[in-house]
């Protein structure tokens, strides 16, 4: 196993407010890892800096052998305007966009994999419906099949099953090991511990710092999680940019 | 019959010069106000219109009423006005409509004062109102240029343009265009908003962009044809409003509006995709 990425001491925020402290870890090549910790520990934050939405305030990431273009990024549900008119197709279609840049004309060679990606998430005949006519989980598949195109080696998930079916989460989980099994690398920032228990091989418990990382059992102890509920209560809003000790 | 609805247009130069001015606004404002609606920023439309005010009247006491001078006055200040929106709303986390609500009353204010002030109130009613009827060459000009330059940016960014307005992380996340699609865009805005108040307007060039984007949803669901729809529409509503203010003596530019808030009207209540005769007739799904 070789490092895909690497955290050195790294500290994110917003507007020099620290929301995430001096974590440092590695990610390797191939990871199942879940993401958790309470809300507002950062994890969010930690997924929009490795894609590079967020500068570090301090530290850095090391992406090893790994282009920008090569990170496929799923944000929480509700970012994307439901209410606009663009069809399934079209918005799995959008996946091929590191093929196709903003410009380009979408191949055949892409066409197919849209086509192949739509039959694998179970979304045969609504092709032509409009996203807004679509379902909680019809929209996450839709996204997933979009993803699916990207052909990503490094996939970064924030919550995807919240709101979702137990059966599409079924499905969507199954696309995760087959993923797993094909050797991408998979983040997930997620809420349910046995999901996690049962699903995740690699695990990060974050409280606005990394509690804990690794094997998901070793991780997943009461004691760190308690530790973890703790921090994030005490955590100070107003925090001052926090100086390198 | 020819009589009524041609005539018009053959036999006064001015009629002609005024159809192809509010053809080419039409053309290029339609479809620039379909994306200002599907981005929900139909309100920073109005507000940015009614920025452009003071700087025209700025340009109107240098030159007096010259269109060079109005227009790029206006663009001036609509970029300013914009820009300062845009900054300030990230740094004091008042959200964006609120702070381009302030903008447009001060400047709405400041521009009818300079031009009161200096000007009659037949010079003031032009500003607000345009003058339709009275479009030169070098108006016409202006805007045949401003409809290429907006029809040219819009098919370039097409797709970047959807993306940000639909899923801006996804475009983020795939590619640096996400700012540059945003400026590119409000400065397209704000061209064809200056285009417009030399024949409708500074009060009424921004319902050429809203109410043909408003009801082309009341009547197809793609985009594509969102765009296609809102441009017949807009075309239409300017011959008619035209032909009206010709016959009946009607200012043109509030004229072309009242037809298309007409049409609008008529979608609301019959369009086929969500209006209210729809709404209330579909039987439901279920009910045996």
């Amino acid at each position: 196993m070789t490092d895909l990425l690497e955290l050195r001491n790294l500290t994110l925020g917003y507007d020099l407010h620290p929301a995430v402290h001096h974590v440092s870890m590695s990610v390797q090549r191939g990871d199942l890892m879940a993401i958790i910790g309470p809300n507002g520990a950062g994890k969010s934050t930690l997924l929009k800096a490795l894609v590079g939405q967020i500068q570090p305030l301090s530290g850095e990431i090391i992406r090893h052998g790994l282009s920008k273009e090569r990170i496929a990024y799923l944000p929480q549900l509700s970012q994307v305007d439901r209410t606009f008119p663009i069809t399934v197709h079209e918005m799995v279609s959008l996946g091929a966009w590191t093929q196709t840049g903003p410009f380009g004309r979408v191949r055949s060679k892409d066409r197919r994999k849209v086509s192949d990606a739509i039959v694998q998430l179970g979304l045969e005949g609504f092709e032509q419906r409009l996203i807004g006519s679509l379902s909680g989980g019809q929209m996450q598949r839709v996204l997933f099949a979009r993803l699916l195109v990207q052909k990503a080696d490094l996939i970064l998930l924030d919550e995807p099953f919240t709101g979702i079916d137990s059966r599409t989460t079924a499905d969507l989980l199954a696309l995760i090991h087959a993923w797993h099994r094909h050797g991408k690398t998979v983040l997930a920032v997620l809420h349910d511990f046995d999901q996690v228990r049962r699903h995740f091989p690699r695990c990060l418990l974050l409280s606005r710092q990394a509690i804990a990382v690794g094997a998901t059992e070793s991780v997943m102890t009461p004691l760190n999680l308690q530790r973890a509920r703790r921090l994030n209560e005490a955590f100070d809003e107003r925090a001052e940019y926090c100086a390198h000790d | 019959m020819f009589e009524y609805f041609f005539a018009p247009f053959y036999d006064f130069l001015f009629m002609q010069k005024a159809l192809v001015g509010c053809v080419a606004i039409a053309l290029s404002s339609a479809p620039v106000g379909v994306f200002l609606m599907l981005r929900r920023m139909s309100l920073t439309g109005d507000a940015m219109a009614h920025a452009i005010l003071p700087g025209a009247a700025v340009g109107y006491l240098v030159a007096g009423l010259s269109i060079g001078a109005m227009t790029l006055g206006g663009i001036i200040a609509g970029s300013l006005v914009a820009l300062v929106a845009g900054l300030v709303s990230r740094v004091t986390q008042v959200n964006e409509d609120s702070s381009l609500a302030a903008f447009y009353l001060i400047s709405l204010a400041a521009g009818v004062l300079i031009i009161s002030s200096s000007g009659s109130q037949v010079d003031l009613l032009h500003v607000l109102f345009g003058s339709a009827l009275a479009l030169n060459n070098q108006a016409l000009i202006l805007l045949a240029s401003i409809c290429t330059f907006t029809l040219v940016v819009l098919a370039v960014l097409f797709r970047p343009l959807v993306v940000e307005c639909m899923d801006r992380q996804f475009l983020q996340s795939v590619s640096r265009l996400s700012p540059l699609t945003h400026m590119v865009f409000l400065v397209v805005v704000v061209v064809n908003l200056v285009g417009g108040f030399n024949a409708l307007g500074t009060l009424m060039s921004v319902g050429m962009m809203i109410l043909p984007a408003a009801l082309a949803r009341y009547w197809v669901r793609t985009l594509d044809a969102m765009l296609l729809v809102a441009c017949i529409f807009a075309i239409i509503c300017s011959y008619v409003g035209l032909l009206l203010s010709y016959h009946v003596a009607w200012p043109a530019g509030p004229s072309i509006i009242l037809m298309l808030g007409m049409c609008y009207s008529v979608s609301l209540v019959f369009g086929p995709q969500g209006g209210l005769v729809t709404k209330f007739t579909r039987p439901r799904h279920l009910s045996a």
